[in-house]
C-alpha cells in the first residue's frame, strides 16, 4: 500500500473532500429549494452548524434495540460512502483504480440502502420497521434499472468495466452522452440516484408526515449526525459518478476543471428542479415506475448501445 | 404478513393538533381505523354562559384561528333568532364580505397544507404566499390578521373604508389571478393526479350516512350548503354556484375548494360594489333580549357550523351550544381510510380539513414569561396597520 492511497482516502477525494463538498452542495440544494418556494434559505454554513451540532448531542438508544447494530449502521454506511468517493474520485481526478472496478463500485452503492434498512428495522418501532421495509422495495425497484445505467457505459466503452478505461475512451471518442442509448441512460441515471438518495418523489421510506423520518425516526446525535452527512456525500458520489460514466470525465488542463464543474452542477440543479416539481409518489407507483416504464426503457437503451447507436 | 398497529397521535407531524387515530394496517393496507378526539376540551360552552351576549360573541371567536369569523357569525344569527332584530343592509354585507375572505384563506391554508402532506412543499409554500394578501385584506377591513373582532349582535362593528375599495380589489384581481393558475395546474400535473385521484373515495351514500357537511359532502355529490339553503346576511342578495363534483376522492375535494375559492372572489366582489354604492347605518343597537332559544347556522370553510343559544332574559345565555363542522366529518374516515395504503389514508385524513380546536374547544397555554423574539408584537401590529392605512389614505 502507497501513502498516497492515504491521502486519497483521508484528504483528496475522500472522507474531507467529499464531506465538505457534500455540506456546501447541500446548502445550494436548500438554498434553491428555498428559492424555488419563495423563501430565503439557510446561510452557507448552515449545514456544518448543523453537523457539529448533532455530534454534541446525547445519543438516545432504544431499549429494544439491537444496539450494535443500530450504532454500526450510520458508521458502515459512511465508511461505504467514504471508499465509494475515494474510488470515483481518484479515477476522476488522478485516472487512477484503486480497488476495483464498476461492479465494485455497484455494490457499494447499495451498502447504504442496506444499513438504513438494518439500522431502521433493529429499533422496533412500528413507523422504522414499515419505513425500513418500504426502503427495501425501492431498492428492488431502482436496482435493475441502475444496472442498465451502468451497463451501458460498459458495452460502449468495448466492454471494460475499469472506470479509468470508461473515463479514457470517452476522453479520446466523446462523451457517451452523444449517442441516442446515452441520452436514455443519462436520463434514467438522474431517476434512479433521485431514487437511491430518497429525495422527492421518492422519499417514501422517510415521508415525513405519515411514518415521521421513518427508518431514522428513533436516531439522535451523532449516529443521525453521520445519517445526514452520508446524505450529503451522496450528493458528491452519484453526480461524479454519472459525469464520470456519461459525460466525458474531468481534464485537468485548460477549462477542464471549469467543464468539469458545470456538468456537476447542471446535474445537481436537474435533480433539485425534479424535487421541487413533484409531490411523494405511493410506493406501488414508484414499483410499476421503474419496472413497467424506465425498465423496457433501459433494454431499448441496452440494445441500441449494443447495435452501437 | 403480520398485522401492526400505527398510532397518528396524540402528536404526530401529519397534523398540528392533538388527535388520535389508530390505523390498523397489513404490510401497507389499512385494514381498519378508530378514532379518538376529545384531546383538548376546553369548555368554551360553559365559559360562554358566563359571559354577556356581546363578550361570548368574542369568546367564540376565539374556538379556532382558522374560522374565526364563521363562529361569531353563527352566534350572532342565534341570538339574532332570539330578539329577532332586523340588520342593516350595509352590515349584511360586510359579514359576507368578511365571511368569504375567510374561505378563502382558509381554504388556501389548506391547500398548501395538503400539498405538505403529500411532500410537495412548493405547493405548500406558493399556497401561503398568496394567503397572505388575504390576511393583508383582512388587516385592512378590520386591523386585525386574524380574530377580527367585526360581529355584533345587530351588526358590524367596524365600517369598510370606502378609500380602501380600490385597493382590495387590486389584491382580489391578484388572488383571482393566482387561483385560476392553480386550478389549471391541478388539472394539468400528472403525478398530482396519480397521487389524488380515486384515493380515500367517499362515496355519496357514506356522505348521506356521516351527515358530512362543507367541501367533504360536495365533493362527494352532496349539493349541501347553508349559504344557498339557508340564506341569511347578503347571500340571497349576490350571485354565486355551489360547487358539487360526484367522485368523492381527495382530487375532487381539492377542486372542490379551488373552484370554491374563486367564486368566493366573485362574491367578495360584487361585495365590494355594493359597499361603494349603498351608505347608511352599520349596527341596529339591540337594547333588551328576550327569553326565547334560538340557532344560527353558518357555511364555515370547513361546512356548517351550529350554534344554539338559549336565553332568560338576563343578558347572558343561560346555555350555548356549539357544534363545529369537523365534529361530523371526522367519523368519515371509517368509510373512506379502509381498505387503502397508508400513504393514502393519511392524505385522507387531512383531506376534510379536520380542525380539532373546533371540534374539542382546546385550551392553548401561552407563558407569557417568554418573549424570546424580544420585539412588542402588539405594538409592531398597530404601526403596520397604521402604515397601511396611511397609504391607502395617502393615494
Amino acid at each position: 500500500m502507497k501513502v498516497e492511497y492515504l491521502f486519497y482516502l483521508l484528504v483528496f477525494p475522500g472522507l474531507l473532500f467529499t464531506g465538505v463538498v457534500g455540506l456546501l452542495v447541500g446548502w445550494v440544494d436548500r438554498k434553491v429549494s428555498a428559492r424555488f418556494q419563495y423563501r430565503v434559505g439557510p446561510p452557507l454554513f448552515q449545514n456544518f452548524n448543523d453537523f457539529f451540532k448533532l455530534l454534541g448531542k446525547e445519543t438516545m438508544i432504544v431499549k429494544q434495540s439491537v444496539h450494535w447494530l443500530f450504532i454500526a449502521a450510520p458508521l458502515v454506511a459512511f465508511a461505504a460512502l467514504v471508499l465509494l468517493s475515494t474510488m470515483i474520485g481518484s479515477a476522476l481526478f488522478y485516472q487512477q483504480n484503486i480497488g476495483g472496478g464498476l461492479i465494485v463500485v455497484m455494490y457499494l452503492l447499495m451498502v447504504s440502502s442496506v444499513m438504513i434498512i438494518l439500522g431502521g428495522s433493529s429499533t422496533g418501532n412500528v413507523y422504522s420497521s414499515i419505513g425500513a421495509a418500504r426502503e427495501i422495495k425501492l431498492l428492488l425497484a431502482d436496482e435493475l434499472v441502475f444496472i442498465f445505467v451502468c451497463l451501458i457505459p460498459i458495452i460502449k466503452s468495448g466492454y471494460q468495466i475499469d472506470l479509468v478505461q470508461i473515463a479514457g475512451i470517452q476522453e479520446s471518442g466523446g462523451a457517451f452522452i452523444r449517442a441516442t442509448s446515452g441520452i436514455i441512460g443519462f436520463i434514467l441515471g438522474i431517476l434512479c440516484i433521485q431514487a437511491k438518495m430518497t429525495l422527492p418523489p421518492f422519499h417514501i421510506p422517510e415521508a415525513e408526515t405519515e411514518l415521521v423520518e421513518g427508518p431514522l425516526m428513533e436516531y439522535s446525535g451523532p449516529p443521525l449526525a453521520f445519517w445526514k452527512l452520508n446524505h450529503f456525500m451522496m450528493w458528491v458520489v452519484y453526480p461524479f459518478l454519472l459525469v464520470l460514466l456519461y459525460l466525458g470525465g474531468f481534464k485537468s488542463e485548460g477549462l477542464g476543471i471549469l467543464w468539469f464543474v458545470l456538468k456537476y452542477l447542471a446535474i445537481v440543479v436537474v435533480m433539485i428542479i425534479i424535487k421541487n416539481t413533484n409531490p411523494r409518489i405511493r410506493i406501488d407507483t414508484a414499483l410499476h415506475f421503474f419496472w413497467k416504464i424506465l425498465t423496457p426503457l433501459g433494454i431499448i437503451a441496452l440494445i441500441l448501445s449494443v447495435l452501437g447507436a | 404478513m403480520s398485522k401492526n398497529t400505527i398510532p397518528v397521535g396524540p402528536f404526530h407531524p401529519l397534523l398540528e393538533e392533538a388527535e388520535y387515530f389508530t390505523l390498523q394496517v397489513d404490510g401497507e393496507t389499512v385494514v381498519d381505523i378508530d378514532l379518538d378526539i376529545g384531546w383538548m376540551h376546553r369548555g368554551h360552552e360553559f365559559i360562554s354562559e358566563q359571559k354577556t351576549f356581546t363578550q361570548s360573541i368574542y369568546l367564540v371567536e376565539r374556538i379556532c384561528g382558522i374560522c374565526s369569523t364563521s363562529h361569531p357569525i353563527a352566534c350572532v344569527h342565534a341570538i339574532e333568532d332570539v330578539c329577532n332584530v332586523e340588520i342593516p343592509e350595509r352590515a349584511c354585507y360586510i359579514r359576507t364580505l368578511v365571511g368569504e375572505l375567510e374561505r378563502i384563506h382558509s381554504h388556501l391554508l389548506w391547500l398548501g397544507l395538503a400539498g405538505h402532506f403529500i411532500g410537495y412543499d412548493t405547493v405548500w409554500m406558493w399556497a401561503w404566499k398568496y394567503r397572505e394578501p388575504v390576511l393583508q385584506m383582512f388587516e385592512i377591513i378590520s386591523g386585525n390578521r386574524n380574530h377580527y373582532g367585526m360581529m355584533r349582535v345587530g351588526g358590524v362593528a367596524k365600517d369598510v373604508d370606502p378609500a380602501a375599495v380600490p385597493e382590495l380589489s387590486k389584491i382580489l384581481d391578484m388572488i383571482e389571478k393566482k387561483m385560476i393558475m392553480i386550478a389549471k395546474v391541478a388539472n394539468d400535473d400528472p403525478v398530482l393526479k396519480s397521487r389524488l385521484v380515486n384515493v380515500g373515495v367517499l362515496s355519496k351514500q357514506d356522505a348521506i350516512n356521516f351527515c358530512a357537511v362543507g367541501p367533504t359532502s360536495r365533493a362527494s355529490g352532496v349539493p349541501a350548503d347553508v349559504r344557498r339553503d339557508e340564506p341569511n346576511d347578503a347571500y340571497g342578495l349576490v350571485d354565486f354556484k355551489v360547487i358539487v363534483t360526484e367522485n368523492g376522492d381527495v382530487y375532487d375535494k381539492l377542486v372542490v375548494r379551488v373552484l370554491e375559492i374563486i367564486e368566493s372572489i366573485k362574491i367578495v366582489r360584487q361585495c365590494l360594489d355594493k359597499l361603494a354604492n349603498i351608505q347608511g347605518p352599520i349596527l341596529n343597537n339591540v337594547k333588551e333580549i328576550p327569553p326565547g332559544e334560538g340557532i344560527g347556522r353558518y357555511e364555515a370553510p370547513r361546512g356548517e357550523v351550529f350554534h344554539y343559544v338559549r336565553t332568560d332574559g338576563t343578558n347572558r345565555p343561560i346555555r350555548h351550544k356549539v357544534r363545529a363542522p369537523s365534529f361530523v366529518n371526522i367519523p368519515t374516515f371509517m368509510a373512506s381510510c379502509k381498505g387503502i395504503p397508508i400513504a393514502d389514508a393519511l392524505i385522507t385524513l387531512a383531506a376534510v380539513d379536520p380542525c380539532y380546536c373546533c371540534t374539542e374547544r382546546s385550551l392553548k397555554v401561552v407563558d407569557h414569561n417568554r418573549d424570546s423574539l424580544n420585539i412588542n408584537l402588539l405594538a409592531a401590529s398597530r404601526t403596520r396597520t397604521e402604515e397601511i392605512r396611511r397609504e391607502i389614505h395617502g393615494r
